[in-house]
């Protein structure tokens, strides 16, 4: 309501904007520390390797199971690595990989969605029916086809992490889409002559941009998730990478007896998770998103 | 003197800004309502009139709060009550109508249940009782065949009927005070006029007292005792209604009235520079000062207060008002604007033109072709000289924006031709039409909220034809919008505002701005007007003249209000269901004889003026499409014949004032009728 009242005469660029948005995001205690979560990941993810104490792949009989001490301050595992070492690193593969996944997702389902949006119609149909039909596929078993069938590596994960992800990206763009199309800026355009292309840059992408990268922040947690749950399952990178789920995995037999094995990882799951949910949140708030009206099916 | 009912004390509402600063949208308000007066508040719109009005029934909006002040209802304060008091009076002392009743009732519910849910909620009546009462009230806000109409529901009425049932619900608690906000707005000009006249005679006969808010001082004329202008937030003007319509001793009321067109004057009406200040940006002095043509030093430090001028039974916020009465001005002026080359050539033809919304069957589509008996717009003939404005008025459905639409490339034609400088077919798909015939036709739309790019700077916003007609680029191309700019009158420091940032006016200039970037022959215009404020909406009108007469641009105007339409266009078309009724001259199109469809929009028109009632001839029902046979305007026609007028096309006439008329009656014996 206030800008409408009061119109701020002061023009800015895009990285003052961009400043103003993160601004915006910390004033709320929730998206304060749902940025300084992700942000403590992120430096963490850069700079583990140059800390990291140990090896860790350097199998060790010697000091299997230790609780923690001084030397190895979250413990180690019952292969006697160091569990602070595999915990700060377990984070780069996924975020690396979701992260990448993330934007694949975006890519596809925001293009996508334009797309639909846009033509309307029979092909609209047709193509959201597609869609449609491998949402009704449960993404874990297709995703446990896809690797048995070619692999772990992450050039196989991101792309099939990204293309599970990007429909409901799909569905968010094309109904955003759909709200400005109607609109007389775009009936301008037409009657101008822009061509389509022209019309989908200038006039849409900017009006949707929002709404979709906001899906596709809530979208990097829910894939994170995912993709931890694929590693737990074993199907996720393989070891001796250090991963977050499956260290959960392989330590939960032991969570009796040694629970700092499997306590590590889960905080840092977690924690990412909501974070990166704040996050979004908070970002969604700060474009003035409401995300509640605006929920994926 | 009769009893007071609500009385609104140094009223002031504001809210926190982001900044933490307090500003308020309602300052220091005073005012009465007295028992079985009808109080009408005007003002522009961000005037504060619908928070007062919202006040007086104890509901400040969320994000707002009372700074100071009371609203005393029957001497109890509104602003303290606790909501489960306000439950008690709301409904059943004070009603309320909302400005879209379509919204506001509840759409899988019949007509009957809801207004009997409003008896059950408001008053004791027993089940019988009810029933008797819910037929009375339908009766009451005449509603037609109220036996079958308590069993619709709410998507099968008019919005005039909506509206109705609206004021039905409101009567059930047979309340005090009836608060109504834009009751009308956004309904034809003839259902219009039936709704105030109901209101006017519940009034009278109900005695029941009324606020009426609304931005159209024509509706306000025709139902209020007493009126109150509003601006900036502040009372400016206050006193009987026929004293402020006639002699308005404000000089912001002066200009405004100023600024409404009228049907009896031709010309463009006069405009107020500037527009209404933003809450909170108002420091010190009279918050009409930079628009004000009587200002002087002193109002620059200096906020007047209201003033009671004994004589006139009015109050008045102005330290000059006097100059405005001693100077005699007259209202009944308007700026006449050069008439155009009537031997000018013929620019643009619309020939047989026929456009169908009827979904295509298969077999039409693969060998694209239209059928339908009845399309929505039919046999539309028209030749539109250069350099002139020609008006398309009707009402809602009337198929003006349709036929734009088609002329734009935008809908296809089902039959006829479009026709552009020697008689060249313009292709009815967009696609196949070359750049240059894209360039020379531009659209300026309705809403400018809506036809402005949000995400873009005023500044990519014009630059986007002037790239795509000119390949302009770099200096060349800021020179050309700062000209663009300046041809609106805006400055040069408006390119990097973003469409929020500036005013409607503004944003309406921006568009006219983009459409005159192509340097085009015609410019087609879909109620360009009317989202504005009436002082905002005249400087728009005076500055499309100004343009047209400097460039030679032609205009095809449309619009549902006769009175802008009189004030704009050289010629008028009158339509009705898309077909042609009336086509001439505007001054005789305004003269009678007339067709009896342009006969009923020029009765219904609102006029600021207490003196001039308007006229209803017909029924404000709505039709869903046109008739098969006949004449279209069959199924309304107050001077219908007979069986002729259903079954045959009724022919042209031309009238010895050259206006065109398409009805079975004779010509001389339609003017002699409407005498
Ligand atoms: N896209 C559409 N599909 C089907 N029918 C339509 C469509 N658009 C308009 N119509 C119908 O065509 C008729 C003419 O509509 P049009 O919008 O041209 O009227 P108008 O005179 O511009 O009215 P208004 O004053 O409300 O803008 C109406 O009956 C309307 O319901
Ligand atoms: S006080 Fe001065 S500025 Fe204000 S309306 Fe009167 S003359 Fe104009
Ligand atoms: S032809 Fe008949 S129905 Fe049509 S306008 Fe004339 S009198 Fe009325
Ligand atoms: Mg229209």
């Amino acid at each position: 309501m206030e800008s409408n009242l009061i119109t701020e005469d002061k023009q800015k660029n895009k990285l003052e904007k961009a400043l103003e948005i993160l601004k915006t995001m910390a004033s709320k205690p929730s998206g304060l520390i749902g940025l300084t979560i992700v942000l403590f990941h992120v430096i963490l993810a850069l700079i583990s390797p140059y800390i990291a104490p140990y090896d860790y792949k350097a199998i060790s009989p010697n000091t299997m199971l230790l609780a923690p001490s001084a030397e190895h301050w979250f413990g180690t595992d019952s292969l006697g690595r160091d569990v602070f070492t595999r915990t700060i690193l377990g984070g780069r593969t996924a975020l690396t990989v979701t992260f990448f996944g993330s934007l694949i997702a975006l890519l596809w389902g925001g293009l996508l969605g334009i797309f639909c949006g846009l033509v309307g119609g029979k092909i609209d149909d047709v193509v959201m029916r597609v869609v449609d039909a491998f949402l009704s596929i449960p993404w874990i078993l297709a995703m446990l086809l896809i690797v048995s069938l070619l692999g772990t590596s992450t050039e196989v994960l991101i792309p099939a992490l990204g293309f599970f992800y990007g429909k409901g990206i799909v569905r968010v763009a094309r109904a955003a889409t759909h709200d400005v199309i109607a609109k007389d800026f775009i009936v301008s355009a037409r009657a101008r002559g822009h061509s389509n292309m022209s019309i989908i840059w200038n006039e849409i992408i900017p009006n949707v941009r929002d709404a979709i990268l906001v899906e596709g922040a809530m979208r990097w947690s829910w894939m994170l998730l995912g993709f931890s749950s694929l590693s737990f399952l074993g199907f996720g990178v393989s070891p001796p990478t250090p991963d977050w789920g499956l260290m959960i995995s392989n330590a939960r037999g032991l969570m009796s007896f040694a629970y700092w094995s499997v306590i590590a990882p889960i905080v840092g799951l977690s924690s990412l998770i909501i974070g990166i949910n704040l996050t979004a949140d908070a970002f969604a708030k700060a474009l003035g998103i409401d995300r509640s009206t605006k929920a994926p099916v | 003197m009769s009893e007071i009912i609500e009385s609104v004390k140094n009223l002031s509402i504001g809210f926190n800004s982001q900044k933490g600063k307090q500003i308020s949208i309602l300052r220091n308000v005073s005012t009465n309502i007295k028992k079985g007066e009808t109080v009408g508040i005007v003002g522009e719109s961000g005037s504060g009139k619908s928070t007062l009005a919202l006040a007086m029934m104890g509901y400040i909006k969320q994000g707002l709060f009372p700074l100071k002040g009371q609203c005393l209802f029957k001497s109890e304060d509104l602003l303290k009550m606790s909501s489960r008091q306000l439950e008690k009076i709301r409904g059943r002392k004070i009603a309320m109508i909302p400005q879209n009743a379509g919204q506001a009732l509840t759409p899988n519910l019949k007509i009957g249940y809801q207004i009997d849910e409003a008896l059950r909620l408001h008053t004791d009546l027993n089940k019988t009782e009810r029933d008797k009462k819910i037929s009375e009230l339908l009766n009451k806000v005449r509603l037609p065949s109220p036996e079958t109409m308590a069993f619709r529901y709410p998507h099968e009425l008019s919005g005039g009927q909506q509206q109705r049932v609206a004021v039905a619900m409101a009567l059930a608690g047979k309340p005090d005070l009836l608060l109504l906000d834009e009751p009308t707005t956004g309904l034809d000009v003839t259902t219009q006029a039936h709704v105030l006249e109901l209101l006017r005679f519940i009034a009278k006969d109900t005695g029941t007292s009324m606020i009426y808010v609304s931005h159209d001082l024509g509706a306000i004329a025709q139902v209020s005792d007493r009126i109150v202008v509003m601006y900036a937030g502040e009372i400016v003007l206050e006193g009987p209604a026929r004293k402020i319509l006639k002699e308005p001793i404000h000089p912001y009321t002066y200009g405004l009235l100023k600024s409404i067109p009228k049907l009896s004057l031709a010309g463009l009406p006069a405009s107020m520079p500037g527009s209404q200040p933003q809450p909170g940006s108002i420091n010190e002095g009279c918050s009409f000062y930079d628009r004000c043509n009587l200002a002087t030093d002193h109002c620059k430090k200096n906020s007047p207060d209201l003033e009671h001028i004994k004589e006139l039974d009015t109050n008045v916020r102005c330290f000059n008002h006097k100059e405005l009465i001693n100077q005699n001005n007259n209202l009944q002026t308007s700026i006449t604007k050069k008439s155009n080359n009537s031997e000018a050539i013929e620019v643009l033809k619309l020939k047989d033109v026929s456009i169908s919304y009827a979904k295509q069957k298969f077999f039409d589509q693969l060998f694209n072709k239209i059928s339908d008996q009845n399309p929505t717009v039919k046999d539309i003939n028209i030749d539109i000289k250069k350099g002139e404005t020609i008006a398309l008025v009707g009402e809602s459905g009337s198929g003006k924006s349709t036929i734009l639409k088609s002329i734009a490339g935008l809908l296809k034609t089902k039959d006829g031709q479009i026709k552009f400088e020697n008689d060249r077919i313009l292709s009815s798909d967009l696609k196949m039409r070359n750049p240059n015939d894209l360039r020379a036709i531009q659209l300026i739309f309705q809403n400018p909220d809506e036809s402005l790019n949000p995400n873009h700077t005023v500044e990519q916003i014009l630059s986007q034809p002037l790239k795509l007609y000119f390949n302009l680029s770099g200096e060349e191309l800021k020179k050309n919008i700062i000209d663009l700019l300046k041809k609106v009158r805006l400055g040069e420091f408006y390119m990097s505002r973003y469409p929020r940032q500036l005013s409607g006016g503004e944003k309406q200039r921006v568009a006219v701005a983009r459409a005159f970037a192509a340097k085009p022959d015609i410019i087609l215009c879909d109620e360009v007007t009317s989202a504005l404020d009436v002082s905002v909406q005249a400087a728009v009108l005076n500055l499309l003249q100004q343009l047209k007469e400097d460039l030679g641009t032609t205009y095809v105007f449309v619009s549902h209000d006769l009175a802008v339409v009189r004030a704009i266009s050289d010629r008028v078309a009158v339509l009705y269901q898309g077909r042609l009724c009336e086509i001439g001259p505007s001054q005789n199109v305004y003269k009678f004889p007339s067709h009896p469809y342009t006969e009923v929009l020029l009765g219904a028109v609102l006029e600021p003026d207490p003196d001039i009632k308007p006229k209803l001839v017909a029924e404000d029902i709505v039709e869903e499409k046109p008739p098969e046979k006949g004449c279209s305007f069959q199924g309304r026609c107050p001077r219908k014949i007979g069986d002729i007028c259903n079954l045959e096309v009724p022919p042209w006439q031309i009238g010895e004032n050259g206006n065109a008329i398409r009805c079975h009656i004779n010509i001389d014996e339609l003017a002699s009728l409407q005498q």
